[in-house]
């Protein structure tokens, strides 16, 4: 078909840019903006033509703290969902465990359940345990929005494994946990991208756990940083529009270097759970 | 295996090695999922039923107090306007994010230059994290500055109290709503839409039926499971949307968007009535359950098909 109407496919393409421009506008406005400190909205230019980086220096004095606790969290918390999430979906995917169909359930449900209601209970359990405004703290909190999403993603992957190879492993001699490591664990490898590149996302983007179970200045990541900084009245929204890039930078490094496996998890996540 | 006549010792040992073994694996996940979930809910159910206050901390002392929370809770004059503007919160997000996201799936299913690579990038305002994406909407929909007055402005429109007025507060914060879900709603029916085979339409185009005739008698009857599951988890992820509210409005002005979720949080975690944001919260838990096991329903039986 479009080999057929080249010039009508190109008026595709010229919509599709408009709707995209309509779509990004906001992200455009934001580095826009990030690059003219100080200026008021109404004396903005649509261009980033004088170009200025006293945004992203008060971004950083401020918030530079801030950004490295996010950092800190979110590759804690994909350490943590990857830790736990492929042994279990091994275990899940490839043998008959009695109980199995309850745990996907349980997987499924609690990707539901609303965070506050989460959070609501851990904050009187971290106030017990003094876990409270601890990086450690946050980075398990974190991690709960990204293990079942990670079980349940790296599971019906390994499913498509086929039996055959890990009998032949097991015909040389290799135990269960040599065939995981050896064998289960490298032909996984683009679902375990998938589910660390989501897990890292949702800790780095979280703000209810950071907002309900940090409550000074200890462990504070950048989403919070933000929510403190839009809190009152702003006044040069230049500073915070550059934190706010700068915030959506592995959003953007992502979006570039790892496509396909956003789309997986994407429909994956959603759709074939 | 489960045939074979009388296993002997050795291989009775070998099995419940195995087993072990899988338990050993699953352990982990389920040690996490029972602290993090399990745990949760339990305690959410217990403090409900609890005088739950910042005095426990220190006392220690939480005494039972029945339904005496939900009462409350319910019989507050913020509940019916929370949960009012939840079910318009709700529904006026869906139907915006599900119309539009279906409308571009559809336009991206033709073949055009550059298609993948816009598709992508669609995918950006979804990956922001949520805070930031109200940070920028703050600003643009600000009444005097933002950008979005100065727009309306060239079409000779009067400067709109967007987050400020009781009566508009809500619209906006579904506008920016429905702009988050686009692409998640976009991304998930497009991959719908691709597993429906070329060959129906090419059958169909040669009766003559194209355009909005294949849609409503090959697209749509195709596409309902996928439509379906979207429709459930979208509802179910926006009634627990808290960043939104919170970074555009904090659920005001007066209450104008305050929802069951933003209400559950000021409870607990500006009121400290704990207690009470347990009960409003399982409430919500409630609702959200509902919808949950319809979509959990409905996933099993395309599973099973």
């Amino acid at each position: 078909m479009s080999h057929k109407q080249p010039r009508r496919s190109w008026v595709y393409t010229v919509l599709g840019c408009l709707f995209l421009a309509f779509m990004l506008f906001p992200v455009y406005w934001m580095v826009n903006a990030s690059f003219q400190p100080g200026v008021s909205t109404a004396d903005l230019d649509w261009l980033p033509i004088h170009p200025g980086l006293d945004g992203y220096r008060a971004a950083f004095s401020t918030q530079g703290a801030n950004l490295l606790t996010s950092l800190v969290v979110a590759v804690g918390a994909v350490l943590v969902c990857l830790t736990v999430a492929t042994p279990a979906a091994y275990a899940l995917s490839l043998y008959r465990v009695r109980g199995a169909a309850a745990v996907m359930f349980a997987l499924l449900l609690s990707q539901m359940i609303p965070g506050i209601v989460i959070a609501n209970a851990l904050y009187s359990a971290y106030n017990d345990l003094g876990i409270l405004n601890t990086t450690v703290g946050l980075i398990l909190a974190d991690s709960a929005l990204g293990v079942p999403f990670s079980i349940l993603i790296i599971q019906a992957f390994m499913r498509a494994i086929p039996m055959s190879l890990l009998e032949a492993a097991r015909v040389d001699g290799a135990g269960r946990l040599r065939t995981f490591v050896w064998i289960v664990l490298p032909l996984s490898r683009n679902a375990m991208i998938t589910a660390a590149l989501f897990s890292f996302l949702f800790a780095w983007s979280d703000f209810l756990f950071a907002l309900t179970l940090n409550s000074n200045s200890a462990a504070r990541p950048v989403t919070l940083g933000i929510y403190l900084f839009i809190g009152g009245y702003v006044a040069d929204w230049g500073s915070v529009m550059a934190t706010a890039t700068m915030a959506s930078v592995p959003a953007a490094v992502l979006l570039v270097a790892a496509q396909k496996y956003i789309a997986a998890g994407a429909t994956g996540g959603a759709v074939k759970a | 295996m489960m045939t074979e006549p009388r296993p002997g010792p050795a291989r009775r040992q070998m099995r419940r090695r195995e087993e072990a073994f899988r338990w050993a694996f699953l352990a982990p996940a389920i040690a996490f999922l029972l602290l993090y979930f399990g745990y949760p809910i339990v305690k959410n159910l217990m403090m409900s039923v609890q005088d739950y206050t910042t005095r426990t901390f220190y006392t220690g002392e939480a005494p039972f107090v029945g339904l005496a929370n939900y009462a409350a809770v319910v019989k507050s004059s913020v509940f019916s306007t929370a949960l009012i503007n939840t079910v318009l919160f709700t529904v006026g997000s869906i139907t915006g994010q599900f119309t539009i996201g279906l409308a571009l799936a559809v336009f991206f299913k033709k073949h055009f230059p550059l298609n993948g690579v816009m598709r992508s990038l669609m995918l950006l305002p979804w990956l922001l994290p949520m805070i930031v994406s109200s940070a920028i909407w703050k600003w643009m929909l600000d009444k005097d500055s933002g950008v979005v007055n100065q727009l309306l402005g060239l079409a000779g429109v009067e400067n709109i109290p967007w987050l400020t007025s009781t009566e508009v507060a809500l619209v906006a914060v579904v506008m920016v709503n429905i702009w988050l879900g686009i692409p998640f709603n976009m991304t998930i029916l497009y991959s719908g839409l691709q597993d429906i085979p070329d060959e129906l339409y090419e059958a169909a185009a040669l009766d003559g039926a194209t355009g909005w005739k294949a849609f409503r008698n090959i697209t749509w009857p195709l596409l309902r499971p996928v439509v379906s599951v979207v429709l459930i988890l979208g509802v179910v992820y926006t009634l627990k949307v808290l960043d939104i509210i919170l970074g555009l409005t904090e659920g005001g002005p007066s209450g104008a968007t305050e929802t069951l979720a933003t209400q559950s949080y000021r409870l607990s975690f500006a009121n400290f009535e704990f207690g009470q944001g347990a009960a409003l919260g399982n409430i919500l838990v409630l609702i959200s359950l509902v919808f949950a096991l319809a979509y959990l329903r409905m996933t099993r039986s395309g599973v099973e098909d």
